[in-house]
């Protein structure tokens, strides 16, 4: 038997920083060759901004996580360990303790992520040895649909896709639903910008999410389902296809399963690209091969789904706390979280914080916490400004709110959501008027144009966003701004436009001081509207390179070689090519 | 084979399948890249589904493209946390390398299109460019001209 197993983190974040050469250089070693080493390709294992990972399990049960690991350095490693003197650099987490991560990590509860970055995505086998498909044998051989869904009522889970709808009292309204044919759908439509959450399950762990669909289906009597993923993530869908053909074969989806009289069948269908579609009815507009636009509920999917029959709508990490809950029970499940929001959080950590990637903590931890102990904190010394939780439905929270617990009803309290789980931090060189401008810009492109306030209005709000990053707001717009997102919440159908407006009411409430410097002083306290910022070069500090003339876009900077240059301001478009090229910090943005 | 004869063979493969329609369009679409004006009166006449139908679904979803498209595709993500990281310098610099005017998209040599996207999932390497299946990340505008030149 092989003396340690190395596992090499292949999620997407992990294949673009080059985790498929650490591979290939993995499996060209003499360990590996010898046999002395085995190999894995496992998911995302949660710390994106060390990519590539690369983790060894040895014999004795012991594990040490490498983080930025070279395709040269990696069979180093290897030998290093094989000879007990392991190489202590670049260290995550260990057993030991010692890593650098292994304190942020204690604050960690994986329910959701219990598989990631531990099995390998393709291999039915390491999924059935971490219990899989155990809690769909307790359902479909011990428990009765209804016992299923009282169960999923007592754990309290709550959907994760944002709303927080309770999953029990969902499954219970497609289950009294009346009807000869009903679906379940997975919405793995995640197109809030900042959220990876769902791909990396669905890389990492598609079988759990299989897994909680079955029992889901089970629990309100369906027969079918579809899994709606979108299609710029071709790796998960290439993972849920081998995961529902493996599963196919070993008798879990199909006719009779386990021996009973429950059958079901699993379709993947892919999105197109639309934002809209993560809106049930639009999705299952979308499922229908139609334009995804949404209805009018009532009636709901529950009652009327795809083509009209009842239908089960759960969002990915929803699903992926299914099988965990019936295997542990619903108490145990809800020993974890707040009262009113019970078990765990999966949040995509990104922007201008030190540990960018994937964690779940329990609910109610604090946005603090999050950030400063599990995401070890800024990534610079540039001081904290706002985190935005929730995409572009949410809001940004300022530095003073960080002890907000992260739970539904907190967050929405503070104006902010829960959304899927992204969460952004923004530090001091982040415009807030920008980021507002940045929200707008985009619900006003994925609005389907079915509702005018939603259509027209945030064409108008974008305008008037526009206009003050440009230095040309009035005073009267910040009025403007409050009514128009007070009537596109009232006037649209879906959770789009309703949502559409909270970016800039959050930011009006919370950062009120920045639209007003930009409105009166037309200043950019960031320096990032490019309408309110100047480039200029400072003549003792050029040493007349060339490179910024040379890159410049719009031949604005003239000089000649070891002369100084000097930035025609008339020609300028403020792109700030020339202040990140040059080498000798002689360019100033004001 | 003349392209009557393939959209046939791709229209009757999904005939009886329901809701069809989106995936069928997309496998029409590697046929030329894009869909044709021509290409989706053909596939109307074909298939029975009324003209207004599959136009509005080309025009509705951003997977479909009603223009010819450059031989690689560079997609560049505008999501929240490119966005805070400077995408739009490397927006800048892109359009600059390609030498694409205002409102163009693809390369006067066909070789490039770029597209925005809004959000490519690999948020802790912001900024970040996809080209055809590869990601790049932790981009600045030196990276650019190498990248482009590798194709």
């Amino acid at each position: 038997m092989a003396r340690l197993t190395v596992k090499v983190g292949l999620g997407s974040c992990g294949l673009a920083a080059g985790a498929n050469q650490v591979l290939e250089a993995l499996k060209e070693s003499d360990a590996v060759k010898s046999g002395k080493a085995e190999l894995k390709e496992v998911g995302c294992f949660g710390y994106c901004s060390v990519e590539p990972l690369v983790e060894i399990l040895d014999e004795k049960g012991l594990y040490t996580l490498y983080g930025n690991v070279t395709p040269e350095e990696v069979n180093g490693i290897i030998e290093a360990y094989l000879d007990n003197s392991p190489i202590t650099k670049n260290v995550i987490l260990n057993s030991a303790k010692t890593g650098i991560e292994n304190q942020n990590y204690s604050k960690q509860k994986r329910i959701v992520l219990r598989n990631v970055g531990i099995i390998e995505p393709t291999s039915l086998d390491d999924y059935l040895n971490r219990n899989g498909y155990k809690a769909l044998e307790k359902t479909l051989l011990k428990m009765k649909p209804i016992q299923v869904i009282e169960e999923m009522k007592a754990s309290g889970l709550r959907g994760r896709g944002g709303a927080g709808f309770s999953t029990g009292k969902k499954w219970e309204f497609a289950h009294i639903a009346k009807g000869d044919k009903k679906f379940v759908v997975c919405n793995a439509d995640e197109g809030d910008p900042g959220a990876f959450m769902d791909r990396s399950v669905l890389e990492a762990d598609p079988h759990s999410v299989i897994e909680g669909m079955l029992i889901a289906a089970y629990a309100i009597g369906a027969d079918e389902g579809y899994i709606y993923v979108r299609a710029e993530y071709p790796l998960a869908i290439e993972h849920l296809k081998i995961a529902i053909d493996k599963a196919e074969k070993a008798g879990f989806i199909g006719k009779n399963i386990l021996n009973t009289p429950f059958s079901f069948t699993l379709h993947i269908k892919e999105g197109a690209g639309a934002f809209v579609c993560g809106e049930e009815t639009a999705l299952m507009a979308s499922i229908e091969g139609k334009r995804g636009m949404p209805n009018v509920r009532p009636p709901y999917p529950s009652e009327s789904g795809l083509w009209g029959n009842p239908t089960n709508i759960n969002n990915v990490e929803t699903l992926a706390n299914v099988a965990w809950i019936i295997l542990n029970g619903s108490e145990e499940f809800a020993k974890y979280g707040t009262e009113e929001s019970k078990g765990t959080k999966v949040f995509a950590l990104a922007g201008k914080i030190k540990n960018s990637g994937l964690i779940e903590v329990p609910m109610g931890t604090t946005l603090r916490e999050v950030i400063y102990e599990v995401g070890g904190g800024m990534k610079t010394d540039s001081p904290l400004k706002a985190v935005q939780l929730g995409g572009p439905s949410g809001g940004c929270l300022p530095e003073s709110l960080l002890d907000t617990p992260v739970d539904y009803d907190s967050l929405v309290d503070k104006g902010a959501i829960m959304g899927s789980g992204g969460l952004v931090v923004m530090d001091e060189t982040t415009c807030i008027v920008d980021v507002a401008k940045f929200f707008l810009n985009f619900t006003q492109n994925e609005s389907c144009g079915k509702c005018t306030f939603c259509r027209v209005g945030t064409k108008r709000m974008l305008e008037i966003l526009t206009k003050i990053c440009e230095g040309k707001g009035k005073m009267s717009d910040i009025d403007l701004l409050e009514s128009l997102s007070n009537n596109i919440k009232k006037g649209s159908l879906c959770g789009l436009g309703q949502s559409a407006p909270n970016p800039v009411l959050t930011t009006l409430r919370y950062f009120k001081d920045e639209y007003l410097t930009h409105i009166l002083d037309q200043r950019c306290p960031a320096g990032v509207c490019t309408n309110l910022v100047e480039y200029n070069i400072l003549p003792d500090k050029c040493i007349g390179c060339t490179v910024c003339a040379r890159k410049c876009p719009t031949n604005a900077i003239d000089g000649k070689a070891r002369e100084v240059h000097i930035i025609n301001q008339d020609m300028c478009i403020k792109c700030g090519i020339c202040y990140e090229s040059c080498k000798f910090a002689a360019i100033t943005k004001q | 084979m003349d392209l009557r004869k393939q959209l046939e063979r791709i229209i009757f493969k999904y005939e009886f399948v329901n809701g069809s329609l989106i995936p069928m369009l997309q496998e029409i679409q590697e046929l030329e890249g894009y869909l044709s004006k021509e290409t989706m009166k053909m596939v109307s006449d074909i298939s029975g589904i009324g003209v207004a139908d599959i136009f509005g679904v080309a025009t509705f979803y951003t997977v479909f493209r009603l223009k010819p498209q450059g031989k690689h595709t560079i997609r560049i993500c505008k999501g929240t946390a490119c966005h805070v990281s400077n995408a739009d310098l490397i927006l800048t610099t892109l359009r600059n390398e390609l030498d694409l005017e205002e409102g163009e998209d693809t390369t006067a040599d066909n070789k490039f299109t770029l597209f925005e996207v809004a959000c490519l999932g690999c948020c802790s390497l912001a900024p970040v460019i996809m080209i055809d299946n590869t990601t790049y990340g932790k981009l600045d505008p030196q990276k650019i001209s190498e990248i482009l030149a590798s194709y």
